[in-house]
Formats: C-alpha cells, structure tokens, sequence
C-alpha cells in the first residue's frame, strides 16, 4: 500500500517537476513570475491528447504539444512581458494573468468544460513488480519528465543559448555587452518554458485519464509550489521538490483525507517562504524578496 | 421600484467594490494580495454562523465578520509582510487555496455543500455598508496617512528614514483590507442567502483585482468603476457570450500596456469637471 502510493506520488511529483521547471526558467532568469504558464500546461494537455485520440503515437503528441505551448510561449513574452520589461514585477505578472484567463476560456470553448476522457484501451497495460502494480501510463510520464529534465540540462549546460541564459540572469547588461543576444535569449526561455508545460499537460492527462479546462488551476498552480520549495533559481532544488511534494500530496489524500490535499502543499510553500526563501537547495542570498 | 433584475446588478456592484476596495488598499502599500478572496470567506462564513445558530442581528453578524477577518489579517499580516513583491503575491496565493480547502473540509459549515438558512438583506441594506465605507476610503485618502502608505510603496527605506513605521503602516493596511473583504463577504452571504467555499476561489481574487487594475489603482473610485465595469461587461459584451472572459483578459493586458494607472486617474477626473 505504502509503495503503491510511492509510485504514484512520484508520476504526479514528475508532472510538477515539469511545470515548476517551466515557471522557474522564467522567475530564475527573469525575475518575474509568468502565471501563463499553469494554463500552457492545460492547452498542452488538450492538443497532446485530441492527436493521441485521433490515433496519432504519443510522440506526436508530444512533439506538437511542445512546438504548439511553446510558441505561445513566445506570444506571452512579446506581448505581455517585453513592453512591461522595465515596470515593476508586479505588471508582467498581472499581463500574465490575462493571457491566463484568455487561455482557459478559448479551452473551455473549443473543448467544453466536461472532462475530455482517455479510452481506457489507451495505455492500459500494468506490470506487477512485487506488490506493487506500475501502469504503463505512469511508466511514459516518469520516463518522459527524466528526458525533458536530462534534455533541460544539457541545453543549459553545453550550448551557447544555455550560457547566454545563465549569463542574463547574473546580469542582463553585462551580458548584453559581451554580446549576449538578450531578446533572443529571452524570447528561448519563454519558449522553452512554454514546451517544458505543455508536455507535463499531455502527462496529467495521460496519468488521470481525463482532462478539464480546470486543470491548470487545479495542479499547475502547485508547481509554483514547487518551484518555491525547491528555490526558484535552482533547477536542482526543483527536482528534489517536485517528487517530494507529489508523494506528499499522494499520502496526505491516502492517509488524511482529501481535503488536506491542497492545504499540505500551499502550506509547505508558504513555510519554506516564510523560513527559507531561497528554497531547500537554493543559495543563500540568491532569492531577492522583491 | 425598480426591477430585481437592476438590483441584482446594483448589489453584486456593491458587494465587488468594497472587496475591490481590499485590493486597492494594500496596493497603497505597494503590495499585490492574490488572496483576498479567503478574507471574504471569513467574513462570510462568520456573519452566516453568527445570523443563523445565535440569532445575532445582521449588521452586528457582518461587522463581527469584520473583525475576525481583520484579526486573520494581522495574524497572516505579520509574518507575511517580510515578503515583498512577486513573493508575497505567491503566499496570499497559496493562503486563499489554503482557506477554500481549510472550509471545503469544515463539516461544521456544511464543507463542500454549502451553507444556506441566511435572511435576505435588501438593496438598501447592502448599500447602507457600501456607501459609508467608500466615504471612509475616500476620506482616508486625502489624509497624511495615506501620503505615509504611498511612501512606503514608493521606497520603503526613505520613508523609514523619515521616521514612519513602515511596519505597523503595512500591517494596517493589510488588516484595514482583510476586514474590507470580511464585510464584502459578510453582504454576499446576506444578499445570495447560500454560500459555499467554491465561491471564493481563485477566479473571486482575480476579479477584485482584475477590477483594481481596469478601474485604477491610483483613486479610490477607480476600483468602484471597475467592479461596476465587471458587472456590467456581461450585459454589453452579450454578442460574445461565452467568449467575454477571454475579452476582459485582453482589455486586461491592454490597459497594462497602453495606461497602467487603469482608466480613472485625477487628471481623467479633473478633465471632467465642468
């Protein structure tokens, strides 16, 4: 029982990973928090899924998930975050909020508020490793989040886009005059930041079966949990914080009750903000409380 | 005699300006709370338990619901205010999801069903607590203390330096603004006689603050104008039905853009005057 929900903790800590990743690519880099992103992550879920429907392979689905989020990604940034560069944070993340708002009802339009279910034939094969039972579902989401992750990395680590958007976020002048492309590096982060939340959409779909217009508020919104716990300007933080928190809320419903669900997680958020805002495994002094 | 339909709209007008009065008070500070909407609750779920089981008179259940949800502010207030900016936004976030799912589990107040058995207030009654209340605002706003919480908006060390405490500045308002959503919470609960947590989620502190920002956030009318722009948008946006919100998000952005003081300032004001 006990393992059980270990795994099942860990496929939905994988989702958050994910989405918080999205958030933090931004908030890390930029210092402003892109609520977008929570509602990315849902209209990723819906084009991933209506292909799958349509009889195209999960990585189809994926794929267009990603490009399509992704360069809504960018529309985010040219219209809601770029003009607002130099406001305080407080105006790009309110801009944010109103691509938020537009992305939900397009969804809620175009798709309907009814939940959009997964024939239960699509990935429902289980494989039984002791007393545990796998489904072949939570095997692509977890095997999916570790690609993106290790993707994620090497992009930040051995390219030049990379480089340029750890150099931004030391110092976006500084980096411009050694001939960072900041606007085009910029625009990349949103971008990436947009796949990165798409493809965790396609994930929560596949793992509940089912998906609503809702879902971004209901499980995107908690990976700015994440982010937070894990501290928003360490990618590694993130990664201990998402199956962490997952297997957190998965024992909490398991063994407390669901309505403690949301509260467990909010409410680590707001104590590591609170006792350690920099996060679990954040530098001291990295996270500026503006 | 006017239509219920009419006083329906001037009730939700009222009911949303005085919590959108919430959010422009902390704004004053300079703070944004995306969490006002579970000070709302308080109040509400106060007031209806105090009119309901102890058969308190109704002005005195909402001015009680005040003060609990002012106290919630103070006690919230203290620790929070070490944040700032994008965090402290986060934490009254993450505060209102904690309050909806804090009553959604509450058997004692019906949890996810609801909580009804209210008596109705009348238009007038509502209006009764708004018209005073935005007097007290706008009175509040031409004195000093209000020159002292812009201070500390604009550069919370000068105004230190100035000798303010900038401390007990922020916590007053962000309880002044607690106890502002408490009595919008309280009206809703006596206005829609029913209540339920669902109703104060997320969307609910969007709103107030989607009608701060449309409004302006610079004059204390500004937030009436938008919560009565909000209201209503839906009578005027009809052609668009289901696509309005979609609607108000992009005015959103565009006044973000184009006039970020929102579209009632002093010089649209003083422009006006005959």
């Amino acid at each position: 029982m006990l393992l059980q929900q270990l795994v099942n903790g860990l496929t939905l800590g994988a989702v958050y990973t994910l989405v918080a990743l999205g958030f933090s690519l931004v908030m890390g880099v930029l210092g402003i928090l892109n609520l977008a992103v929570a509602e990315l992550f849902m209209l990723g879920g819906y084009v991933g899924l209506t292909l799958m429907l349509d009889g195209q392979p999960l990585l189809v689905g994926l794929g267009a998930a990603a490009l399509f989020t992704g360069l809504l990604g960018v529309v985010v940034e040219r219209v809601a975050y770029q003009p607002l560069r130099n406001a305080p944070p407080i105006a790009p993340l309110l801009s944010t909020l109103g691509f938020s708002v537009i992305f939900q009802t397009v969804a809620t339009n175009v798709w309907g508020s009814d939940p959009l279910l997964l024939p239960p034939e699509l990935m429902d094969g289980r494989y039984q490793l002791g007393s545990i039972s796998v489904g072949q579902a939570q095997l692509v989401v977890m095997a999916t989040a570790v690609g993106m992750v290790a993707v994620l990395a090497l992009v930040m680590r051995h390219t030049r886009f990379g480089y340029g958007l750890r150099a931004i976020a030391e110092n976006r002048d500084v980096a411009r005059l050694l001939g960072v492309p900041a606007p085009l590096v910029t625009s990349g982060a949103f971008a990436l930041s947009g796949a990165m939340a798409g493809v965790a959409g396609v994930l929560i779909g596949l793992h509940y079966g089912a998906l609503t217009p809702f879902v971004g508020v209901e499980v995107g919104l908690k990976a700015i949990a994440v982010m937070v716990v894990g501290g928003t300007t360490s990618i590694w933080g993130v990664l201990l914080a998402g199956p962490l928190l997952g297997v957190l809320e998965v024992m909490t419903v398991a063994f407390g009750g669901a309505a403690f669900r949301d509260m467990t997680v909010y409410g680590l958020m707001i104590l590591t903000l609170l006792l350690r805002p920099q996060g679990l495994l954040g530098r001291a002094g990295g996270a500026q409380r503006v | 005699m006017i239509s219920s339909y009419a006083a329906g709209l001037l009730a939700e007008i009222g009911i949303a300006s005085i919590a959108a009065l919430s959010v422009y008070v902390i704004l004053a500070v300079g703070q944004l709370s995306l969490g006002n909407a579970a000070f709302m609750a308080c109040g509400a779920y106060t007031a209806s338990v105090l009119t309901v089981e102890h058969g308190v008179p109704i002005p005195l259940a909402i001015a009680a619901g005040a003060v609990v949800s002012g106290v919630l502010g103070l006690v919230v207030g203290f620790p929070a205010l070490r944040l700032r900016g994008i965090y402290l936004a986060m934490a009254t976030l993450g505060f209102g999801e904690m309050t909806r799912s804090f009553f959604l589990s509450l058997d004692a107040t019906g949890g996810a069903a609801g909580y009804s058995g209210m008596q109705r207030l009348s238009l007038g009654g509502i209006w009764a607590w708004v018209l005073p209340l935005l007097a007290l605002v706008l009175l509040a706003e031409r004195s000093r203390l209000w020159l002292a919480l812009n201070a500390v908006r604009d550069d919370e060390t000068a105004a230190r330096l100035l000798g303010l405490n900038t401390v007990a500045l922020k916590l007053g308002a962000f309880s002044a603004a607690a106890a502002l959503a408490g009595i919008a919470g309280g009206l809703f609960a006596h206005w829609h006689i029913f209540i339920e947590p669902g109703a104060f989620n997320l969307d609910r502190s969007t709103e107030m603050v989607l009608a701060v920002v449309l409004g302006g956030s610079t004059i204390a009318l500004g937030p009436v104008f938008g919560a009565a722009a909000l209201a209503l948008a839906p009578e005027a946006l009809r052609f668009i039905a289901d696509w309005r919100l979609a609607a108000f998000g992009a005015v959103l952005i565009v006044i973000l853009l184009l006039r970020p003081q929102g579209i009632i300032d002093k010089r649209l004001l003083r422009a006006l005057k005959p």
